[in-house]
């Protein structure tokens, strides 16, 4: 052991050298990425908060009613007034557009990136450990140099939230693509399509279902990151869970965490209806 | 219809060793001087890490064992020729691994042929560009897949428009060509289910639909029967025929199954171990089997059925109106025949003249336009033997049997080689009266 560590590899030092050097040089590259993330963000939040909240109740339960059934539906209008009831709506909202608006990066950046490595051996093996390391590596590691890149508040959080809740995205799309029977492709082929074709008409049809259950999977990853991002000033129900430890209310903490199932349950079935319902409709 | 053009085929028999039924039996070869449709030269294909490799090997004296545990080499097709005519219905037959899919792939360049030439309306397929190889196979091929390959996201008529959609075909065009198409397979009014709703025979008439919108000039058809149950499958092989009368599509079909390949076939290929056993007629196929091999497969075949009149009509039974009584007479005895049907210059039938009276001409030296003549029955050469048995079983006079479309007179079908035919069918078979009293070596291999 002693010997293993005789001579250190200054791995550690090398990260904070890349931070610092990223810091340097492409600051105000940062900062605008920064400022134009958090113009889309605010946009989310203010629009969402703007509805009224039995017009939203409804809406949404509307969409899980269509999307999921009659019992879902149910589910969300009770779950989405208890929320309204507790007085939690406004951060509720706030925790909404922090995640759709992650999502939409999400699905921008892993839908592509899931047919380049479905379509390419060669952007699958360079891609695999990539998402490893999104996947697992401890939120807080890559939360601090989130905020000298980005600063305080929501776009950190949503960076963060990005980078742990594309990989199942990427990986589904990727496998839903490599999974559709080779005969309905030679068929595509015999007929004349180009690879685009191929693609476009039969491939990401084909993918769907496995597509948006990489979609729903990525949402309930990014409500999980919803505490974790109030630790760096993301606001939302984060935010309130963190109160109620850091303050021994257990009653505003639970409230706040049940708010934030309720979300995931709500989200989760309405994406989860699209990839398995709608074929049957 | 399809009889006739089984006769027409007939005189393109190919096959590793020469046939034994006599080339002379043939009848005038009805050459129509064009370029096959489709032409497969030579063609070798080696699936597997740098196949160039391993066709040297083969030229070195490996065999298909040997590269298999080499390199994991698979010869699919071993130094294949063949040519498919403009509107005949070709099947490929063999067992799975013989190569016939590949075989099926290499036409429309889904495979690449490891060595050798395909060609489609006298083009090669190698020397096409990307695109002009895409292009030929939107606008000349129709494909229909043994498990169907129909998208189940979209409705049968967004399936059946897909080929279409791929050629970029306007939307109103694509409809109504949609529409004649699963009106020629009898699904109008199930447009807009989905094909999950569909039994596998209908979902098959979906996925020929979707061949035949394309209005193609080939249709490779892969097992295309294969995955239906019996009575489907009957339903379908007569539909397909029913279409090809009025479409006249090339067609390369293939299959495992012999009786569906007599059934459809113009004419039938036999595929071994990526070898080309034998090409030729469902009658010729099942007449003289090339080998042990063909002949196994057609071991269970009824011959009343799978053969002509043709193929068991004895020709020494035919004197023309010139020829020597007592010439005639040798011919007969040789041939153990009773009779002979006496034909004009032109061919056609005049009448039997029996033994009997050919030895009194011969006695008197007269000639043979002095005989007395028996009325003759003539049935054309595709007559299938189960019906020429009804024949020959109300009257014991021999038929006279006639080129199809009232050509000149083939030869004659006496009781004794119509039975004859009936119970050796092996390679001796058609045998001029020779081989109606060889020992069939054919049938007693097939256990």
């Amino acid at each position: 052991m002693t010997g293993l560590s005789a001579f250190r590899i200054p791995v550690g030092r090398w990260s904070e050298e890349a931070v610092n050097f990223l810091l340097d040089r492409y600051d105000g590259a940062f900062h605008h990425v920064s400022s134009g993330l958090y113009i889309v963000i605010s946009a989310l939040q203010h629009g969402l908060a703007a509805v009224p909240v039995p017009v939203a109740i409804l809406v949404l339960a509307l969409l899980t009613w269509w999307s999921a059934g009659t019992r879902a539906g149910i589910f969300a209008l009770a779950g989405l007034a208890l929320i309204a009831n507790m007085g939690l709506w406004g951060p509720t909202m706030v925790t909404l557009a922090l995640v759709l608006c992650a999502e939409l990066i999400v699905f921008a950046i892993g839908f592509p990136l899931g047919i380049l490595s479905a379509v390419s051996r060669r952007a699958e093996r360079t891609l695999r450990p990539l998402l490893d390391l999104m996947q697992t590596m401890p939120a807080f590691v890559y939360l601090i140099p989130a905020v000298m890149l980005f600063g305080l508040g929501l776009v950190p959080g949503v960076i963060a939230t990005f980078i742990f809740a594309i990989p199942p995205l990427i990986r589904l799309t990727s496998l839903g693509i490599r999974q559709v029977p080779h005969d309905l492709i030679e068929a595509a082929e015999a007929f004349g399509a180009t690879p685009a074709q191929t693609l476009w008409k039969v491939r990401i049809p084909m993918a769907m279902p496995t597509i948006l259950a990489g979609l729903n999977q990525s949402i309930m990853l990014a409500l999980s990151m919803v505490v974790i991002a109030a630790m760096i000033g993301a606001g939302g129900l984060g935010k309130n869970v963190l109160e109620g430890i850091t303050r021994l209310e257990i009653g505003a903490g639970f409230e706040a965490g049940l708010a934030v199932v309720i979300v995931a349950i709500v989200l989760d079935r309405i994406t989860q209806g699209l990839g398995h319902g709608k074929r049957r409709r | 219809m399809h009889r006739h053009r089984v006769a027409a085929a007939r005189w393109g028999l190919y096959s590793g060793r020469p046939p034994s039924f006599v080339p002379d039996r043939l009848p005038e070869c009805r050459i129509v001087h064009e370029t096959p449709e489709i032409q497969v030269s030579s063609v070798s294909k080696v699936f597997g890490p740098r196949p160039e490799r391993a066709l040297e090997r083969l030229r070195a004296g490996a065999d298909r064992d040997a590269l298999r545990r080499e390199h994991g080499w698979v010869l699919a097709l071993d130094d294949l020729s063949l040519e498919i005519r403009r509107g005949e219905v070709f099947v490929v037959m063999g067992l799975s691994g013989s190569g016939k899919s590949t075989l099926l792939r290499l036409l429309n360049g889904l495979h690449r042929p490891t060595a050798g030439r395909v060609l489609i309306a006298g083009r090669d397929l190698a020397s096409l560009p990307r695109r002009e190889l895409l292009a030929l196979r939107r606008s000349r091929f129709g494909m229909v897949f043994q498990h169907f390959a129909l998208l189940p996201h979209r409705t049968v008529r967004g399936n059946v428009e897909f080929g279409l959609e791929i050629q970029g075909t306007p939307r109103a065009e694509r409809r109504a060509r949609a529409a004649e198409a699963l009106e020629l397979v009898g699904l109008r009014g199930w447009e807009t289910r989905r094909p999950d709703e569909l039994s596998g025979g209908m979902r098959q008439r979906v996925g020929l639909a979707r061949a035949l919108a394309v209005s193609p000039d080939i249709l490779l058809m892969d097992e295309a029967f294969s995955a239906l149950d019996p009575l489907i499958r009957a339903d379908l092989q007569r539909e397909l025929l029913a279409l090809q009368a009025r479409l006249r599509k090339t067609i390369v079909f293939v299959t495992h199954d012999l009786d569906e390949a007599l059934r459809l076939g113009d004419r039938i290929a036999i595929l071994r171990d990526g070898r080309l056993v034998q090409v030729g007629t469902p009658a010729q196929i099942v007449a003289s089997p090339a080998d042990d091999y063909v002949a196994r497969f057609v071991s269970g075949v009824d011959p009343a059925r799978a053969l002509t009149a043709g193929v068991v009509a004895v020709s020494h039974g035919v004197a023309g109106a010139a020829a020597r009584p007592a010439s005639v007479l040798d011919r007969l005895r040789e041939a153990g025949l009773t009779c002979a049907c006496v034909v004009d210059p032109g061919g056609a039938p005049h009448g039997l003249v029996t033994a009997d009276e050919l030895a009194r001409l011969a006695g008197a030296d007269a000639p043979i336009g002095d005989a007395v003549l028996q009325p003759v029955r003539t049935v054309p050469a595709d007559t299938p033997l189960a019906e020429v048995i009804v024949l020959a079983a109300a009257d014991a006079a021999p038929i006279a049997v006639r080129e199809s479309g009232g050509g000149p007179v083939r030869g004659i079908i006496s009781r004794q080689a119509l039975l004859a035919g009936l119970a050796h069918r092996g390679a001796t078979l058609v045998g001029d009266g020779k081989g109606a009293d060889a020992t069939a070596d054919g049938p007693e291999t097939t256990a």
